[in-house]
């Protein structure tokens, strides 16, 4: 196949850096200066901090002092977990754990930690055929004994396959069952409104319950690869992963980042200001994706929620029966379109979607899935050309896939 | 052309892949994650996929400035190579793993992938040679590099499969001299220890690990003429040759050592015997293959069932043995591939394969259903 002017429809694995962002991380970096410090060069430097700590906060509904700044996502998830487990069962001996299927690894493999290594309970709440919670059963698992629940972890929104979830209904019920809830908000956060205040009046959350704790990264919304934050009610205690000198109040020690925070508010800052325009630009372009897909490949079916309105704007998830899904991946690479099989894996293994298998789909079909996200700088040429390449593509991989099965070489 | 070139994460496939680029080719590197859990292979064995071994793949893919991508084979490599291993084990034979794995993975499941996806060969760091005959037929024959030499595992491949095959080392004197073109070419595998185990039992004890795979089923070891002189955990636990670990209670009427002639796990019986009993005259299987031309087209005999002088190896690291060696077909028309060696052979058990060579040339193989001993039961 002719290489043309790469493709980027993968921007859920990460998105290019904002200008704004990188402006604002180049000065940064150029200034001297521990935040920590007392003199006036530190003082400089933590003024640009706790600026940027602001206009993050103001994204996602918080008060700056709830913004604790990690060095990535999968840091924050792990932090709210485990911080939430340790003092939950510090304090109320609860260690029950309630993890719906279909979560991110960063998640998965905290919660499966914490039940090998530190006495935790894992509590599996299904998902429906479309990747979303299902409510009754985690109302149902809530109203058995709450007491024992040390918290509530979920998605804002899938990472794979994109559907929104009801995080203001389980908020509500972790609210009134007075048990702490952590969203994990990495895929969301940008698309569509992550609002930590709004939720907690909303539900009437008491102090130390209810939406708690709310994870986002950087790099997913144009800011630098290095950053996230974890935004925590400031009436909720956790224990810290990391001890040493003390900052943010003692729940995340080590030197800040002056330059990634600022880059991260940047980023964020814009992304908020043009969100609603973008978000139905690229819904637009996600529908007219869809809809190509759809008319072009006979069998191809779109994965997560049908209704544009339930899912991420830049989302679509497709699995092509027979076909597997590295062979596409590398078929549409070799053509210049960069786009995913789901969540990247350790060794770059391609396994079967563990979100396609949660959500009740087969193997073959969990094997066989695609994901396409669109971000800032994707455009109409971009659609084109993707499904300019896809019908070739599925076609020569599910050849491929047959041969995966069995081989005219078997003796 | 274009090619895929397998990746193991070790020296030898890093420079084959290198090799693959310089002679102009249009080349992707592959590494094969052969398991699901990907820690509970061995680090720095062929072909297999630690996460340390796949990026030390990744690593060597990028300072060649070329595509890199792992393909998961796990659930073929489980069906095709770890449970043929232990069934072949279960019912007394003793199995080769890589050459079922070259059979079956790199040169079949792999290589049929890469053509449906429009590779034109798949090229690996085995050390063997590929040469084209007057008629333009392909044969396959032992590497320059004699300590090294890999065509035992690869006797396997039918004149189909060596068509698409690349094996860019083969006509390297020795893997001293690949280290060094590693080291040259800045790939940081060039000092990367080789590994002789098999990749899938992760800590090198194979007792153990088919201990637990096929459980222990109690029986008795017996002499040649059936008599009873110990008992045994499990027939699997014992391979032919073995001498170490028999605990017989009863001695030896001649009171030498005795050594295991044969093993039979429907009967969870173990035959012992002196080491004269060993030796096999013969050989026969019906699974067998050419690699390339068969011995009619490649002018050994005038007909099918002639018997032609070649010589057999029946390990990777055995010395070949002058044989004969004929297709034999009974009056069912079913055909026994029959190899008669000049001198006795010892150790041989079912399930090896005898790879059969004519000069430096593979002809082809058979996996030993039958031996032959040299020696009458009453000696």
């Amino acid at each position: 196949m002719p290489r043309r002017d790469p493709v980027y429809l993968d921007h859920a694995a990460t998105t290019p850096l904002r200008p704004e962002a990188i402006d604002a991380v180049t000065h940064a970096l150029r200034l001297v200066g521990n935040p920590a410090s007392i003199h006036g060069a530190g003082q400089h430097a933590k003024r640009l901090l706790e600026e940027s700590r602001e206009q993050v906060a103001a994204t996602l509904g918080a008060d700056p002092i709830e913004v604790v700044f990690t060095g990535s996502g999968t840091e924050a998830v792990n932090l709210a977990i485990k911080g939430l487990f340790w003092r939950r069962r510090a304090e109320a001996s609860a260690r029950r754990i309630l993890l719906p299927g279909g979560e991110h690894h960063a998640t998965i493999d905290t919660v499966e930690w914490l039940a090998g290594m530190d006495g935790a309970e894992v509590v599996e709440s299904p998902l429906d055929g479309l990747g979303r919670l299902r409510l009754d059963a985690l109302a149902a698992e809530l109203g058995r004994d709450a007491a024992s629940v040390a918290l509530v972890t979920m998605l804002w929104a899938n990472n794979e396959v994109g559907t929104i979830e009801p995080v203001r209904e389980v908020a509500e019920l972790c609210a009134r069952a007075g048990v702490p809830l952590h969203v994990d908000a990495i895929a969301a956060y940008g698309h569509v409104p992550v609002d930590l205040h709004a939720i907690r009046r909303e539900t009437a959350a008491p102090a130390g319950a209810g939406l708690v704790a709310v994870s986002v990264s950087a790099h997913k919304v144009g800011g630098p690869v290095g950053i996230g934050a974890l935004v925590l009610d400031r009436s909720t205690r956790i224990e810290p992963l990391l001890h040493g000198g003390g900052q943010q109040r003692r729940i995340r020690s080590g030197t800040q980042d002056v330059a990634a925070a600022a880059g991260f508010a940047a980023a964020a800052g814009a992304t908020a200001a043009h969100a609603a325009a973008e978000d139905e630009r690229m819904s637009r372009l996600r529908d007219r994706l869809v809809a190509g897909v759809a008319a072009s490949v006979p069998g191809a079916r779109l994965s997560g929620d049908p209704d544009p309105a339930g899912r991420l704007p830049g989302n679509a998830h497709f699995s092509f029966p027979g076909c597997e899904g590295d062979s596409l991946l590398f078929l549409l690479d070799a053509a210049g379109v960069a786009v995913s099989t789901g969540s990247a894996c350790q060794a770059g293994v391609p396994e079967p979607s563990h979100v396609l298998l949660a959500m009740g789909r087969t193997e073959a079909e969990a094997r066989g899935a695609l994901r396409i996200t669109l971000g800032r700088t994707t455009t109409d040429a971009d659609v084109d050309a993707f499904l300019e390449v896809l019908p070739t593509a599925v076609e020569r991989a599910t050849r491929a896939g047959m041969a995966d099965r069995v081989t005219s070489f078997d003796r | 052309m274009r090619v895929l070139a397998a990746m193991s994460g070790g020296v030898d496939s890093a420079v084959a892949a290198a090799r693959a680029v310089e002679a102009g080719h249009d080349v992707v590197g592959v590494h094969l994650a052969l398991s699901r859990m990907p820690g509970t292979l061995r680090t720095g064995s062929r072909g297999c996929c630690t996460i340390e071994d796949s990026m030390d793949a990744q690593r060597a893919a990028n300072v060649l400035g070329i595509p890199y991508y792992v393909w998961d084979f796990s659930e073929r490599f489980k069906a095709d190579v770890v449970d043929d291993f232990i069934a072949e084990y279960a019912a007394g034979r003793t199995p080769n793993p890589c050459m079922r794995c070259n059979e079956r993975i790199k040169f079949a499941a792999l290589l049929e992938k890469a053509l449906a996806l429009g590779f034109d060969a798949v090229a690996t760091g085995h050390y063997a040679k590929i040469t084209t005959d007057a008629a333009g037929r392909r044969e396959l024959h032992r590497a320059s590099a004699e300590a090294k030499d890999q065509s035992y595992v690869l006797g396997v491949l039918t004149a189909e499969q060596l068509a698409h095959a690349y094996f860019p080392l083969g006509d390297t004197p020795s893997k001293q001299l690949v280290r060094e073109e590693a080291a040259r070419r800045g790939l940081s595998v060039a000092q990367k220890p080789d590994s002789y185990d098999i990749c899938f039992i992760s800590d090198g004890d194979t007792r153990g690990w088919l201990a637990e795979k096929v459980g222990t089923a109690p029986g008795d070891i017996v002499d040649r003429t059936g008599a009873v002189v110990g008992a045994h955990e499990g027939a699997h636990a014992y391979t032919v040759g073995q001498r170490r670990g028999l605990r017989l209670g009863t001695p030896a009427a001649d009171g030498k050592p005795r050594f295991v002639l044969e093993v039979r796990p429907k009967e969870r019986t173990v035959v012992v015997g002196p080491k004269e009993a060993l030796a096999v005259a013969g050989i026969a299987g019906a699974r067998f293959s050419w690699a390339g031309a068969d011995p009619v087209a490649s002018g050994l005999v005038a007909a099918e069932g002639d018997a032609f002088d070649c010589e057999v190896q029946i390990r990777a690291h055995a010395d070949p043995v002058p044989a004969v060696a004929r297709v034999a077909t009974d009056a069912a028309g079913s055909a026994e591939f029959v190899i008669t060696p000049e001198t006795p052979l010892d150790g041989v058990a079912p399930g090896q394969t005898a790879v059969v060579y004519v000069g430096t040339r593979v002809l082809g193989q058979c996996t030993i259903d039958r031996t032959v001993s040299a020696v009458p039961v009453d000696a």
